[in-house]
């Protein structure tokens, strides 16, 4: 008995923090959360991804959308590939979801021994569209435009450094894209995370990146970096004066989808709860604010238009891929 | 000068406002129970408190956020000098000599030190913090791969002579961390390595908590049944006891480490602000430096008050400096950090270059927020250290089991995979019998939080000058931190030769002289 009391005590405050949250009210019918969802990032901290995250736990909890806690844990290793490994050792598990990137497509492309096939992952909702500039620092004061960038990254050769987010991540292929568009020969480095990569150009540690505009921003509006242009179809409303690649002759857009991904086999209640919740989440207003301070393109998605628009993606990139020879 | 003063002036009468007092206070008590258990010390326990803060508003939620990370770190310090686990990272170097005081019934003299030097790590960072937040975030900025590994080399260096006489055994313990650390996904490449024909739990590496607590949790407690059966079962886990003439006496000694403290608050600091490094390399050079710089340097690792301070110290004033990338960058430091900047989003306070200059008032309530937390954080902690004292009087048969479970809970909770704690068990047994082997163990732990740190940023490095190490020394800040690393690597082998020079020119009796003086005779 006296044991019990003092474990108790140990462990006390563990339990009145539980109880708190667990008293919270959301009694719809149907599959609710027992304990508290994971929420994985497939990126590093300070990224879009992450950032989209954060964000979204503190939706979740400030709208009261969920009896439990959304706790965010990022798993960057190997571009996504560890979290894709754990994702899917969660088969059947109805806690785990995570939130994705391109990665979700091109890591298992190239690493064909991880074994993952992204059709077993359960669709829950895509939440949008994310997108890319062309970024450099606003001191080069001789770069205002893509021919601009052209001319100097090709006096520079292969000593002009150009930062991204892992091997052949999504940075990695418009790079790639970039050289062999304008005959350049930038060298790649990777680094944990696209706030590391912002953070890269903004201290002149990297020539330039192809950051998304949520974590360009900051250093944008404070005027450190500037963009040149960017690979949308139309104009970014931010960047009303950076024109896109296909104005400049350059027949390239190319998206990141923002979506969250359950573990595979799980159960279609809990399906249509995450589907719901990310709907809530969607349509709040703190959302759709950030959607439109940062760029974000592309409608909610979800169920079998999702996994048919990753099946569809899945063919692109695996075309982009091959032609830039990472994979055969 | 005097416009700072203003602002934090307008910054201490929003955090003086009673509900915000109020939260602050709350904050950092649940950040000291939170910090003092491993495993709570993660992401969850923060995250379950989230939503509590939407009831408030903002500036005072992020206060009491941020209140809860600063007592969290004060609370680090005492599971590391009571039961030898750290909680978490930042708290690995505050085991080395607060469970060695704990153990010799000295454990309310390690727990004050803690508490002070925490105080003055914390209090010296923050006035650091108003007056060259600026200039100092234009130095992260700036701060790339090459200057990230030099200054992983100086941490190592200031390592070199911590595991003792053996430097064959320091090293090979160093090598097993790198080892580990070398596990898991290549950032690089993005290859898996070391993963034992593909392990599913070892793609994400080896954390470093899964080492640390298997070591000095687990492997401590085994040493402790050792003890506690050859005692006939009547050991109590660490002989203590308080009173007031002993806590006058603690302080008083605690004067006298004043030096140590001070060194330990900048170093942290300046380290802290530094978007790679963070707490744990901060503590953990203070440590390094703090013995080197000792005057009794062969105590530490036995009970020197210094080796407490010097950390403790530390990772108080880093805890602030990571403060400034979160709030400049946007780039969170730990886990912890990672939520307050998503509570901060969800206001509309959007981390970055400009938050200084766009939300003035929020900033500097924050700021003024740390010193009353720094300030009741100290008293909070001094007044529950009888309540600890009491916890380590139970007999070890009832504090064994628990111990145990916070163990597994610590190794389970950053990763959240079962397959750590049977990692973690192993690396408990592994660990005790190093140590029956008297092989240093603070290097392996040290290797396997640096490693991570190092690699990435040396492959970088490599990557931007197309393998050329001259990139190391040429660059302004790099170079300086490189050299100095290298000359405190090479140190410890320069006084071998010269004592060795020494010893083939006179007797061994007078050994015991400096170097300077045998070059002077």
């Amino acid at each position: 008995m006296i044991i019990t009391r003092r474990s108790t005590l140990a462990l006390g405050l563990a339990a009145g923090l539980g109880l708190t949250m667990g008293l919270a009210n959301n009694a719809t019918a149907g599959w609710e959360p027992k304990k508290p969802v994971q929420f994985v990032v497939m990126a590093g901290k300070g990224g879009g991804a992450d950032k989209a995250v954060r964000l979204m736990q503190a939706i979740i909890a400030k709208d009261k959308l969920s009896n439990v806690p959304f706790t965010p844990i990022n798993k960057p290793g190997g571009t996504g590939a560890e979290a894709l490994i754990h994702l899917k050792g969660k088969k059947g598990d109805n806690h785990t979801i995570m939130f994705t990137l391109n990665s979700f497509y091109t890591t298992p492309l190239r690493q064909p021994a991880l074994g993952v096939n992204i059709e077993e992952f359960t669709p829950i909702m895509r939440m949008a569209e994310d997108t890319f500039c062309l970024w450099v620092h606003s001191d080069r004061k001789d770069i205002n435009s893509v021919d601009d960038f052209v001319k100097a990254a090709k006096a520079k050769g292969k000593g002009w450094i150009m930062a991204g987010t892992g091997k052949a991540s999504e940075d990695n292929l418009l790079t790639d894209f970039l050289n062999s568009a304008y005959g350049l020969e930038m060298k790649y480095v990777p680094y944990k995370g696209g706030g590391k990569v912002a953070k890269e150009l903004a201290g002149k540690n990297a020539d330039s990146t192809v950051n998304n505009p949520s974590e360009q921003l900051g250093f944008y509006e404070a005027g450190t970096t500037k963009p040149l242009a960017c690979f949308t179809p139309e104009r970014i409303a931010l960047f009303k004066d950076s024109p896109t690649f296909k104005e400049l002759g350059q027949d390239f857009v190319y998206f990141m989808q923002r979506t969250v991904v359950g573990a595979p086999g799980m159960d279609p209640e809990a399906v249509k709860y995450y589907q719901d919740l990310f709907n809530k989440v969607f349509t709040s207003e703190a959302w759709q604010t950030y959607r439109k301070k940062k760029a974000l393109q592309g409608d909610a998605l979800s169920g079998d238009a999702l996994m048919a628009y990753w099946k569809n993606e899945r063919d692109v990139h695996k075309a982009m891929l091959m032609k830039m020879g990472a994979i055969k | 000068m005097g416009e700072i003063i203003n602002l934090l002036l307008d910054g201490f009468t929003i955090a003086f406002q009673p509900l915000n007092l109020g939260l602050i206070l709350i904050g950092c008590t649940i950040g000291l129970f939170i910090g003092a258990m491993p495993g709570l010390g993660s992401v969850n326990g923060v995250a379950i408190l989230l939503p509590l803060t939407f009831l408030v508003p903002p500036t005072g939620a992020i206060m009491f956020l941020a209140a809860i990370y600063y007592g969290a770190m004060y609370g680090g310090a005492i599971s590391s000098i009571m039961l030898g686990i750290p909680g978490a990272s930042t708290a690995v170097a505050t085991t080395f000599d607060g469970r060695p005081l704990a153990k010799q019934g000295m454990a309310d003299k390690a727990l004050t030190a803690a508490a002070v030097a925490s105080f003055v790590g914390g209090t010296i960072s923050v006035v650091l913090f108003t007056f060259f937040a600026p200039p100092l975030a234009h130095v992260a900025l700036v701060f790339g791969a090459p200057e990230e590994f030099s200054l992983m080399m100086l941490a190592f260096a200031t390592f070199v002579g911590l595991g003792g006489d053996d430097i064959w055994k320091t090293l090979f313990s160093i090598a097993i961390g790198l080892v580990l650390a070398a596990v898991g996904l290549d950032i690089v490449s993005g290859e898996p390595r070391l993963v034992f024909g593909g392990i599913t739990g070892f793609m994400h590496g080896i954390n470093f908590l899964v080492l640390a607590i298997g070591i000095y949790g687990i492997g401590e407690m085994l040493w402790t049944i050792e003890e506690h059966t050859k005692a006939g079962g009547k050991s109590m886990l660490s002989e203590a006891t308080i009173t007031w003439q002993r806590t006058v006496a603690n302080l008083k000694e605690l004067l006298g480490t004043w030096k140590t403290a001070l060194m330990g608050s900048f170093l942290g600091y300046f380290v802290g602000i530094l978007p790679a490094a963070g707490a744990t390399p901060g503590s953990l050079m203070a440590y390094g430096i703090g013995k080197q710089i000792s005057a009794k340097p062969d105590d530490f690792g036995k009970g020197a008050v210094d080796g407490v301070v010097a950390p403790e110290a530390a990772n108080n004033a880093a805890s602030t400096g990571s403060m400034l990338p979160m709030l400049t960058l946007g780039i969170p430091g730990s886990p912890t950090t990672a939520i307050l900047l998503g509570g901060m989003v969800i206001w509309g306070l959007e981390p970055g270059p400009r938050l200084f200059t766009d939300h003035k008032e929020f900033v500097w309530g924050l700021i003024a927020s740390l010193y009353a937390a720094n300030f009741f954080a100290v008293i909070l902690n001094i007044l529950f250290i009888p309540a600890f004292i009491w916890v380590l009087k139970l007999p070890f048969t009832i504090l064994a089991p628990i111990i145990f479970i916070l163990c597994l809970i610590g190794g389970y909770a950053p990763t959240q995979d079962l397959h750590d704690v049977w990692l973690m068990l192993l690396f408990g047994i592994v660990g005790y019998l190093m140590r029956k082997l008297d092989y240093p163990l603070a290097p392996a732990v040290l290797a396997i939080v640096l490693g991570p740190l190092a690699e990435p940023a040396l492959r970088q490095s490599l990557l931007i000058s197309s393998g050329d190490m001259s990139i190391f020394f040429t660059r302004p800040y790099s170079g300086p931190i490189m050299i100095a690393a290298l000359i405190l690597l090479f140190l410890p082998v320069l006084q071998i030769l010269i004592r060795r020079i020494r010893g083939s020119r006179q007797s061994p009796a007078s050994s015991d002289d400096t170097p300077g003086s045998e070059w002077q005779g």
